[in-house]
């Protein structure tokens, strides 16, 4: 059994990553509290920044000299984290970051929250970039997916975030620690010194005629290629279901719940998970709302994630929202009885919140 | 015949982008000869800010990683620490070091992080056109303090030297003006301390470059020179401020 916070550590210890640079910040302190005290027993470094701009850019430094390396916060910390994130993918250095959410905007709360969903797959700092988001749902996941994304992020050179709650950093769940050989890949782009090779820059900065068009149409393509190789996504539906849930993260296990009590009804019901949000399993989405003619999305936040889901569906589907923004946990009965309302208005019902 | 003055060996063929009167590349040349001195070319890496200085890529043949604005010795202290044996310094501006970097350079020096921070104050933003520093001087006309720096409004000049070298994880810290050739060898004397701290693993060393802007300040280069010995030299004083034992 182990708790969220230190099945990600662990994971991110088995993925190989040495570095952790972070400051202090409700719910994801278990983390650094952790890590301080793990990192030095295998020979790693731990350092307590002055402010979350620090840890990011410490974040920037280690992976440009080739380390896997990692920060984490809530999102206060991760706004303060942008401009750095902005330039780790503008350079193309790849790095993870962790936010185990609060409720936003401003100071908010510290209760789980999925109000960050824009933040983390819209791109939160300047510039046209992406970020690689993958959110777990278990504590298993938050193993699995830690090294899952060390492993994306190297492969495309490109920063990655775990988008959990405290929730999923709090809970303690039974978890394999599987421990995959490490496969750090070799960085010929890392910065360790002009010897035996011509000096290297990494930069971000691009004033030539047409460098900068280049350079974002380069990094286009790698969210490209994530969109059609990268792509995660969990799905369990009935065959002729009649509804689809879609939900992510924490408040995916509540509709999970709900599905197998409308299931226990007689219901035909259909789940789909994002697992990465970005990319977001648009194509999925897409033939399952064709299929299905009616989607009903389940978030902790006023329908952020909902906004990718109504870009995919299959025109003609129907899309209603249950959204609990303010630190509120939708329970599995609330789900099914919103299922069930959905299902016997049929046609009736108009689109939107419910 | 006795060759007596040639370009160092890191340093790049290429024809400067800086102003005339500019000091960028007088600092670049100094840097470059400590490497040379060293022999530690193939294990440097600079991290400049945003600025000027930030083309050092194209004078200095070393790896070299751009940082955010102000975020330089944090992205050197991440280096640092994956890479201990090699050598690393950081590039900034008074803007970059002195405003918006401030928490970085006093958090980086406390922590007495082994890196060596490059100090150029030339008293405005130079890049973005002549704005007002935290190190410009009262009653300075900058284009954002057009009637000159008003002490009431702007506060006064801030000497990071003397700030840093109250620091326990300081090593070693000096100003050095680059105005005379006088000055330029002790500038010289103190870039090869700097780095000499450094290679030891002793702790954190800064120079501190006063420079001249001859373009945003409205003066032509012997005007700048000028301007150094008689309004800024008084107020920025030169010298050693820190000198640890071991450390140089």
């Amino acid at each position: 059994m182990l708790q969220g916070c230190v099945a990600l550590a662990e994971g991110a210890i088995a993925a190989g990553c040495r570095y952790y640079f972070g400051y202090p910040i409700t719910p994801q302190n278990d983390i650094p509290e952790y890590l301080s005290g793990r990192l030095p027993q295998v020979g790693g470094v731990f350092i307590q920044a002055e402010s979350e701009i620090a840890s990011i850019n410490m974040l920037l430094g280690a992976s440009a000299a080739g380390a896997r390396a990692m920060t984490s916060s809530s999102g206060p910390g991760i706004s303060l984290m942008q401009e750095g994130l902005s330039y780790m993918a503008g350079s193309e250095l790849p790095g993870l970051v962790v936010n185990i959410t609060r409720i936003g905007p401003g100071l908010g709360g510290i209760a789980s929250s999925q109000g960050d969903y824009w933040q983390a797959t819209r791109g939160g700092g300047h510039g046209d970039y992406r970020l690689i988001v993958l959110a777990p749902n278990s504590v298993q996941e938050m193993y699995d997916l830690t090294i899952k994304a060390f492993y994306l992020s190297d492969k495309y050179r490109n920063p990655a975030m775990i988008l959990a709650d405290a929730i999923l950093g709090q809970m303690k769940e039974p978890v394999r620690l599987k421990k995959p050989p490490v496969e750090i890949p070799h960085k010929p782009w890392a910065l360790t010194g002009a010897s035996g090779r011509k000096a290297q820059i990494i930069k971000s900065l691009y004033l030539g005629d047409g460098e900068m068009e280049e350079h974002n149409w380069h990094l286009y393509e790698k969210y490209e290629q994530l969109q059609r190789r990268d792509t995660l996504v969990e799905i369990d539906v009935d065959d002729n279901a009649d509804i689809l849930l879609i939900s992510f993260g924490s408040c995916s296990r509540m509709v999970q719940s709900a599905v197998g009590m409308a299931r226990s009804r007689g219901l035909k019901v259909g789940f789909v998970r994002p697992i990465t949000l970005f990319p977001f399993p648009h194509d999925t989405i897409r033939e399952l709302s064709r299929e299905v003619g009616r989607v009903l999305t389940v978030e902790m936040n006023t329908g952020q994630m909902w906004d990718d889901v109504r870009l995919s569906l299959h025109p003609g589907c129907r899309a209603s929202l249950l959204a609990r923004p303010g630190g509120g946990i939708p329970s599995p009965a609330q789900i099914l009885s919103k299922m069930e309302k959905l299902l016997k208005a049929g046609d009736k019902v108009a689109e939107g919140i419910c | 015949m006795q060759k007596v003055f040639a370009r160092p060996q890191s340093m790049l063929e290429t024809t400067s982008h800086f102003c005339p009167g500019c000091h960028h590349g007088t600092v670049h040349r100094l840097l470059c000869e400590a490497i040379d001195h060293y022999g530690i070319r193939e294990n440097t890496v600079g991290v400049p800010g945003v600025g000027c200085g930030v083309f050092l890529y194209d004078y200095i043949d070393i790896d070299v990683c751009e940082a955010p604005h102000g975020r330089a010795p944090a992205v050197a202290t991440g280096m640092k620490r994956v890479a201990p044996e090699n050598f690393i310094f950081t590039y900034q501006g008074d803007g970059d070091l002195g405003a918006i970097g401030f928490s970085e350079v006093v958090h980086t020096a406390n922590r007495g992080e082994n890196i060596t921070v490059i100090f150029v104050n030339n008293s405005v933003y130079g890049m973005t056109g002549g704005q007002m520093a935290p190190t410009t001087l009262l009653g300075q006309r900058t284009t954002t303090s057009p009637r000159g720096r008003d002490l009431r409004n702007d506060g006064y000049p801030l000497r990071m030297t003397e700030m840093l070298a109250a620091l326990e994880g300081v090593v070693f810290a000096a100003r050095v003006s680059l105005h005379t050739a006088a000055h330029v060898k002790k500038a010289r004397k103190a870039v090869m301390k700097a780095f000499h701290t450094q290679l030891e693993g002793t702790g954190f060393s800064f120079i501190e470059f006063i420079s001249a802007c001859p373009t945003n300040w409205n003066l032509s280069s012997q005007e700048s020179v000028n301007r150094i010995e008689k309004e800024i030299i008084p107020y920025y004083k030169t010298g050693i401020f820190k000198e640890k034992d071991g450390g140089g």
